[in-house]
């Protein structure tokens, strides 16, 4: 059993392959709750100019003192130069990068793991369902897709989040909607200035017309939800194979060395953390695995 | 052209170390640990630290180290006072975070120790249990053991100094002592072992003398006892020398007392 | 004695004593041995067990010294002779050499508020591994493949192992938890040796498996190995091969494991496996770590100290809001899953290599050989 999307093979730099490079948060921005966009840059003008990226992929970052977790890229990727991450405070190391400020340093390596196939998808209507946090993976595909808009057909964004304040980047889709992408937001609990959809991401489904032969839909998001995104989709007659999804599991080196995010038979890091459904059906859903 | 102002020296965070019923062994770690000590010393305030200095500052402190179990009514109004006055609050050692080897009186009548030992039991003024810190005031982290390793104790300071949480293992004994190398001393010798239940932290030093683990540092996460003794039993050990394993310095951490119970219980 | 060096493929014999010979031309060439020695751990040597340890001579060798070996049971025992490797595989395995049980990888240096990422400066030692046996082989080749085969190497790794010699012994009285035979992997040493050596009463046979291997008998008293003497070896090997402790049968494993994930097994194991980790530390090609930040006092340095981690203890699998396998049977079940099956997608090869460590080594005696029939009976 092999994934069908592959990651380049080529590592950008020649050190050791554990080694973080020293970059610069250049910018912060507040997204939702506990939740910002740093901006960063390598500090090494040859790694600045030469690291690019795939809507999908992540990279490891580092705090001295502290730690090193992956982190997905939620920047455009076809910006060179800067990398951008949506980091939730919920951890160790996401809470230390919650105290930095603009100028401080971080280290960067990657980019790892497979992308989005969205070269494949040309000429698809795309459907695009994530929670939360779920999105920030997600958002390199929009910049793609709207950069590249004649490429692709109907674009559907299915964003849910636990409550209004946890949903992120809400201030670009006005513009994302002037792109043409069809955006329907529902959240678990509502507040007073709430007038939309209440209730879980995949019920969305419903208020859709799907043309199941030329929809793929892309998926990132807590795998209970995934679960039920690609019991909507199937349901929907969209095959197996026209279903992605992004996978999350406990990474520690992000290049296929220390075992940590094993999912079956892939290291998520590797062949991940973007799969293409049908090839991971067998292990999905299977309990504790 | 103005002048460069010299930024002010952040003020150093105030550690205060305080004991109740323990032996000091725990504290003496932080002594033992000499170089660092130094360094410690440079990086804190140390505010409170009876065994190291005569100067007692009083609270509100950065960080606290508490040794020792709680077994007198004072020490209860003591520990909710020191919680008060303190940010950041660390049991140290398996008194402060299992109520210690003086835990096994919870089991007896305190009454009757204390005519056996004392020669004025009347002098004597104990609660009938000696019981971990957590049992009375919140408390941060954990740090067990008997006594602690300085090495984590070194690691808690580090990691609360750089602003991250400290970092110490969950998992078995086991996995130090095959990375240090000891053979088992239960698979080779039968020599009834805690190390496959108790949590991780020591580097497996009583293997490595060729004793079993006697569970100074508590249950690990999600330790099977119930297994382990039947493994116990299958090599000879008898219930009662089960429960006694069990009920031992940590004994009266959650799964160790329960499985001690649980032996007594067969061996009567 | 021919003053020639053998070929690469000959087979050639030389008296015991002169295995010394051996090990003095290779701590000649700059080698640090590292064999099978009695553990110095117990109150008198025959409760410990045969670990590997930096050696000097043939004297550290356990002369005369066999062990008896069963699920969660290992002793040591006298032999009635003076073999030299009369003993099968102990608690530790030649990974701690090549993958250490924990290595710095870096050293992170606060500058000019920046940080500067210095190689540990390693000189890497250079070992040379004496008395590896056909399934130990196999597991240095399998590590080989999951450190230096990928996109990214294992610098550490490789750094090491480029530059080990190999010194096989042919395996002639398996144990009690072995099942090489099973697996493909012994009791003969496959491929991957410099030299190999069959012990017989009195003598060993060499074989030369590299350029270095025949290098290193030059400064030995050789002869060509007599037919006789060849005809010895390969009956041992024979009688080796068909008196293993343990077998398994391994047609069709992987789907046997991946279609009986909810199969009830794994729930009774899960009730009796301690979650203590001993069988992936002890295993040969286990090869999962952990990396941790540890700090200067003060902060201006950090290193990032590599840990030999386990797919058994919890925090391997936690991943934010929640754990991916809370429970022990969840746990059995991916180590399993992993040695037998899923290693196969991964690397092209089985995970196991049949030594038993973990079935000797595991506290209460789980066997993975029964584990797998339990799935394999009730199918």
């Amino acid at each position: 059993m092999l994934n069908t999307i592959t990651a380049p093979t080529t590592p950008l730099f020649d050190t050791p392959p554990m080694f973080a490079h020293p970059a610069r948060v250049t910018a912060i921005k507040d997204e939702a709750y506990a939740t910002a966009t740093y901006e960063i840059e390598f500090e090494d003008d040859d790694l600045k100019q030469h690291y690019a990226f795939r809507a999908g992929q992540f990279n490891m970052v580092y705090l001295p003192n502290i730690g090193e977790v992956p982190i997905s890229l939620s920047s455009d990727p076809a910006k060179t130069g800067v990398m951008g991450h949506t980091i939730r405070y919920a951890g160790n190391v996401t809470r230390a990068i919650s105290r930095l400020r603009v100028g401080d340093t971080v280290g960067i390596r990657g980019p790892y793991g497979t992308a989005w196939p969205l070269e494949r998808i040309h000429g698809n209507d795309v459907c695009i369902v994530t929670g939360g946090i779920g999105l920030a993976p997600l958002r390199p595909v929009i910049y793609h897709i709207i950069n590249n808009r004649s490429d692709y057909g109907r674009v559907y964004l299915l964003y849910g989040a636990r409550t209004p304040i946890d949903m992120l980047y809400t201030e670009q889709f006005e513009d994302w909607e002037a792109h043409g992408i069809e955006i329907h937001q529902t959240v678990d609990r509502a507040d007073e200035s709430w007038k939309g959809h209440v209730g879980v991401v995949p019920m969305m489904f419903y208020h859709l017309r799907l043309n199941p032969k030329k929809t793929t839909v892309l998926t990132c998001g807590p795998e209970i939800m995934i679960h039920f995104v690609i019991f909507e989709a199937l349901a929907r007659r969209i095959p197996k194979e026209q279903i992605y999804v992004s996978m999350e599991r406990n990474m520690k080196c992000g290049i296929g060395l220390c075992g940590h995010c094993q999912f079956g038979p892939t290291f998520v890091c590797k062949e991940g953390p973007v799969f293409a459904y049908a090839a991971i059906e067998p292990f999905f859903g299977v309990e504790d695995f | 052209m103005p002048r460069k102002i010299k930024p002010k020296e952040p003020a150093k965070p105030k550690l205060a170390v305080f004991k109740f019923a323990s032996c000091d062994g725990c504290q003496l770690q932080l002594l033992d640990a000499e170089d660092a000590l130094l360094a410690v010393a440079n990086a804190v305030d140390i505010a409170y630290f009876v065994e190291a200095r005569d100067r007692r500052l009083p609270g509100p402190y950065d960080v606290t180290l508490v040794e020792g179990s709680i077994s007198t009514a004072a020490q209860i109004a003591e520990i909710k006072e020191i919680r008060r006055q303190s940010n950041y609050l660390i049991a140290i050692g398996a008194c402060a975070t299992a109520g210690g080897i003086q835990s096994l009186r919870n089991w007896r009548n305190v009454d009757d120790y204390i005519n056996i030992v004392y020669a004025n039991p009347s002098y004597i003024d104990t609660l009938a249990t000696s019981t971990p810190i957590s049992d009375h005031v919140k408390v941060d982290f954990e740090l067990r053991g008997c006594p602690i390793n300085k090495f984590q104790l070194l690691e808690v300071v580090i990691a609360l100094l750089v602003g991250r949480q400290p970092r110490v293992p969950t998992y078995s004994v086991c996995m130090e002592c095959k990375r240090r190398g000891t053979p088992c001393v239960m698979v080779t010798q039968g020599i009834p072992c805690l190390g496959p239940v108790t949590q991780a932290g020591c580097n497996a030093i009583c293997p490595a003398y060729n004793r079993g683990c006697f569970g100074c540092y508590g249950p690990m996460e999600a330790p099977n006892t119930d297994a382990l003794g039947e493994q116990l039993q299958a090599l000879g050990a008898s219930p009662d020398e089960i429960m006694r394993l069990f009920r031992n310095f940590s004994g009266y951490a959650d799964a160790f007392r329960l499985a001690s119970d649980a032996y007594e219980e067969m061996a009567l | 004695m021919p003053d020639l060096t053998p070929d690469i493929g000959a087979f050639v014999s030389i008296e015991k004593n002169e295995l010394q010979c051996i090990f003095d031309a290779l701590k000649k060439d700059g080698y640090t041995l590292a064999g099978p020695t009695v553990s110095n751990n117990a109150s008198t040597p025959g409760e410990g067990a045969i670990v590997y340890d930096e050696i000097e001579t043939v004297e550290d060798l356990p002369i005369g010294w066999t062990d008896v070996q069963g699920p969660g049971s290992y002793q040591l025992q006298r032999r009635n002779d003076n073999a030299y490797f009369g003993y099968v595989v102990g608690p530790q395995s030649w990974k701690k050499f090549l993958f250490p049980p924990q290595a710095t990888l870096m050293t992170v240096r606060r500058e000019n508020g920046s940080f500067v990422v210095e190689s540990q400066a390693e000189d890497a030692p250079r070992y040379a591994l004496i008395g590896v046996r056909g399934c130990e082989l196999h597991a240095l080749l399998i590590q080989d493949h999951v450190f230096l085969n990928g996109p990214y190497i294992d610098t550490h790794y490789k750094a090491r192992r480029e530059q080990t010699f190999v010194l096989a012994v042919n395996c002639t009285e398996p144990g009690g938890t072995c099942f090489c035979t099973s697996m493909g992997t012994g009791p003969k040493v496959g491929p991957g040796f410099d030299l190999a050596l069959t012990e017989l009463d009195d003598i060993f046979i060499v074989e030369i498996g590299s350029e270095v291997g025949r290098m290193v008998m030059r400064s030995v008293k050789w002869r060509p190995s007599g037919a006789f003497e060849l005809q010895t070896k390969r009956t041992a090997l024979a009688e080796a091969t068909k008196s293993m402790g343990r077998t398994l049968e391994t047609s069709d494993l992987p789907n046997l494991l991946y279609q009986n994930l909810d199969h009830p097994f794994w729930r009774e194991v899960g009730e009796r496996c301690l979650s203590c980790a001993n069988c992936t530390m002890v295993c040969p090609t286990c090869f999962c770590s952990d990396i941790l930040e540890v700090s200067e006092l003060g902060g201006a340095a950090s290193e990032r100290v590599r840990v030999w981690d386990s797919c058994f203890s919890m925090n391997y699998s936690h991943v934010h809001g929640g754990n991916i396998r809370p429970r022990t049977k969840s746990r059995y079940r991916q180590w399993l899953t992993h040695k037998f099956a899923s290693w196969i997608d991964q690397f092209g090869e089985s995970g196991c290599v049949g030594c038993g460590r973990c079935i000797t080594w595991c506290p209460v005696g789980i066997d993975v050989t029964e584990s797998i029939d339990a799935i394999r009976e009730e199918v």
